[in-house]
């Protein structure tokens, strides 16, 4: 589903943020790629969304080989991924629906489909109830979770979350982490960034360890190696 | 594209314009500028043009005859003058017709003692009314050409002024144009680059959820036309005012002025300025709005 061979990459000061990096994930699982900042991971994340190109090596995402990838096809490869970011990224002037509903739209499903798939998803998230809501009025968990519909909304097989719980409380990050794990027995395969080393210990899944752009280590049930 | 789409997008760039207002506001402030500055000098330069085309049309070459010309001679002879492109009109005065204006001209009361003769006796001539007084050397070349033409009366200071002032309006409007544009294009580029900061965020989402080029620039290009619309409207309202008003103070106050200033009517000059401050307008708020997204679409 995804692989990564030999996969480097520079910036244009020359500073190497991944350094002949190989990976394979199967359909279906459930990872953690771990690492402390500066270790490589949002590059890693900005690659396989295409939002970068690799230096040297050759990715493949869903049967996509994005270094091949043309301009004109990346919204198509895009759209078999969901993504959810630390800070949301939500449209503030727009309702909970609206925000779900937006991912729809731009990729033109029918309006039909729409009003029978967002009730749909906000209620898997448990927003069914604040559809009507401002993004502002909710809590950092419910915003995630808005961020989480609109990330799964249009049924990706592969869900990319980056850091997905730095900005919540405990509490609320364990929430979004079980909605993680949910999403992820329903087939879809979910790759997470984080630095929450409570989490990545308890939940004993893949774990893949970057540490200045190298793969130090992929465990399976792995843990949180802390940097010596 | 679908049509719940193409919906979808019209409303998203309707409601676009109420959602960042500030924004709006001061796109249209600065679209309505532009086009209210190039309405002024618009204003100015069609009533100067009109002004010297209507003293261009008053200025004739003369052309006197040969003694013992018969009137068809001389009717073949305003034919043949009358088949010249530059050629406006031909008019025959008959040496009645030109001692009867010497009398009103120039001796008035004291006319009474020249009653039954004419000094003016076979003077009958051809003015000649051209469409462009700085073709009047060909013309008068070509008249010199003419068997049973004696004598040719030329304007050369007049037209040659009114042809002056015509290439100093040439000149001066694509100078103004120019740095008009230019006055525009950097208010235009500024206030895009305002907008630009509450863009990008909902670009870069739309582009990471799978939106194509098209769909994501389509709201923001409908919020452009939108503004452009609007930026050019409320200065239209504004000049109707002004140039109205303008014109029936000028006659009022400087009444003297009224052989000289010929004013184009409200509804001609409006006919003409409607369509190009409207496409100045929707242009405006379009090319911003593509330059804006455009820089965002490589996400």
């Amino acid at each position: 589903m995804i692989s990564l061979e030999s996969v480097s990459k520079s910036y244009a000061n020359g500073v190497p943020a991944l350094n002949d990096v190989n990976l394979n994930i199967e359909k279906g699982e459930f990872v953690f790629i771990v690492g402390d900042s500066g270790s490589g991971k949002s590059t890693l994340i900005k690659l396989l969304l295409r939002e970068l190109t690799p230096t040297s090596g050759r990715i493949i995402v869903n049967d996509y080989d994005l270094s091949r990838l043309s301009r004109r096809k990346i919204a198509k490869f895009r759209r078999s991924i969901g993504v959810v970011f630390q800070d949301f990224r939500l449209l503030k002037d727009r309702n909970v629906y609206e925000n779900v509903a937006f991912a729809q739209r731009v990729i033109e499903v029918p309006t039909r489909q729409i009003k029978q798939n967002v009730p749909a998803m906000l209620s898997l998230v448990g927003l069914a109830g604040k559809y009507k809501a401002k993004t502002r009025q909710l809590s950092g968990g419910e915003q995630q979770r808005v961020a989480l519909a609109r990330a799964l909304v249009n049924n990706p097989p592969i869900l990319l979350a980056d850091e997905p719980t730095g900005n919540l409380d405990p509490r609320n990050s364990w929430e979004i982490m079980k909605l993680l794990e949910e999403i992820n027995k329903r087939g879809t395969t979910v790759l997470v960034v984080t630095h929450n080393r409570e989490i990545v210990n308890a939940m004993r899944k893949r774990v893949i360890t970057i540490r200045k752009g190298v793969v130090v280590s992929d465990e399976e049930k792995g843990e949180y190696i802390d940097e010596d | 594209m679908r049509i719940s789409t193409l919906l979808y997008t019209c409303k998203q760039g309707f409601k676009n314009i109420f959602r960042n207002k500030m924004f709006s506001l001061a796109t249209i402030a600065t679209i309505a500028a532009c086009v209210f500055l190039f309405g002024i000098f618009y204003a100015i330069v069609v009533n100067v043009q009109q002004s010297v085309r209507a003293a261009e049309s008053s200025v004739a070459v003369t052309v006197f005859f040969d003694e013992g010309l018969s009137q068809e001679q001389i009717m073949l002879i305003g034919d043949e003058i009358s088949k010249r492109p530059e050629v406006a009109s031909v008019v025959f005065v008959s040496a009645e017709e030109a001692w009867d204006s010497f009398k009103v001209d120039y001796l008035g009361e004291y006319a009474d003692g020249y009653e039954g003769d004419n000094p003016l006796e076979g003077s009958e001539n051809y003015e000649i009314y051209m469409n462009d007084v700085s073709k009047q050397s060909s013309l008068v070349s070509y008249l010199e050409t003419i068997d049973g033409i004696r004598e040719i009366n030329r304007s050369d200071a007049t037209a040659n002024i009114l042809s002056n002032i015509n290439t100093v309006i040439s000149y001066v409007s694509l100078a103004i144009i120019g740095i008009l544009l230019a006055v525009s294009l950097f208010l235009i580029s500024n206030t895009v680059a305002m907008g630009i900061a509450v863009r990008r965020e909902e670009i870069a989402i739309m582009k990471l959820i799978g939106a194509k080029d098209f769909v994501v620039r389509s709201p923001f290009v409908i919020e452009g036309i939108l503004i452009g619309l609007i930026g050019a409207a409320l200065p239209l309202i504004a000049l109707y005012f002004i140039y109205s008003n303008l014109i029936l103070y000028v006659k009022d106050e400087f009444a003297v002025l009224d052989d000289i200033l010929k004013f184009m009517s409200i509804e001609d000059f409006f006919s003409r300025l409607i369509p190009i401050a409207l496409i100045l307008g929707v242009g405006l708020g379009f090319l911003g709005s593509m330059f804006t997204v455009h820089r965002h679409l490589r996400v």
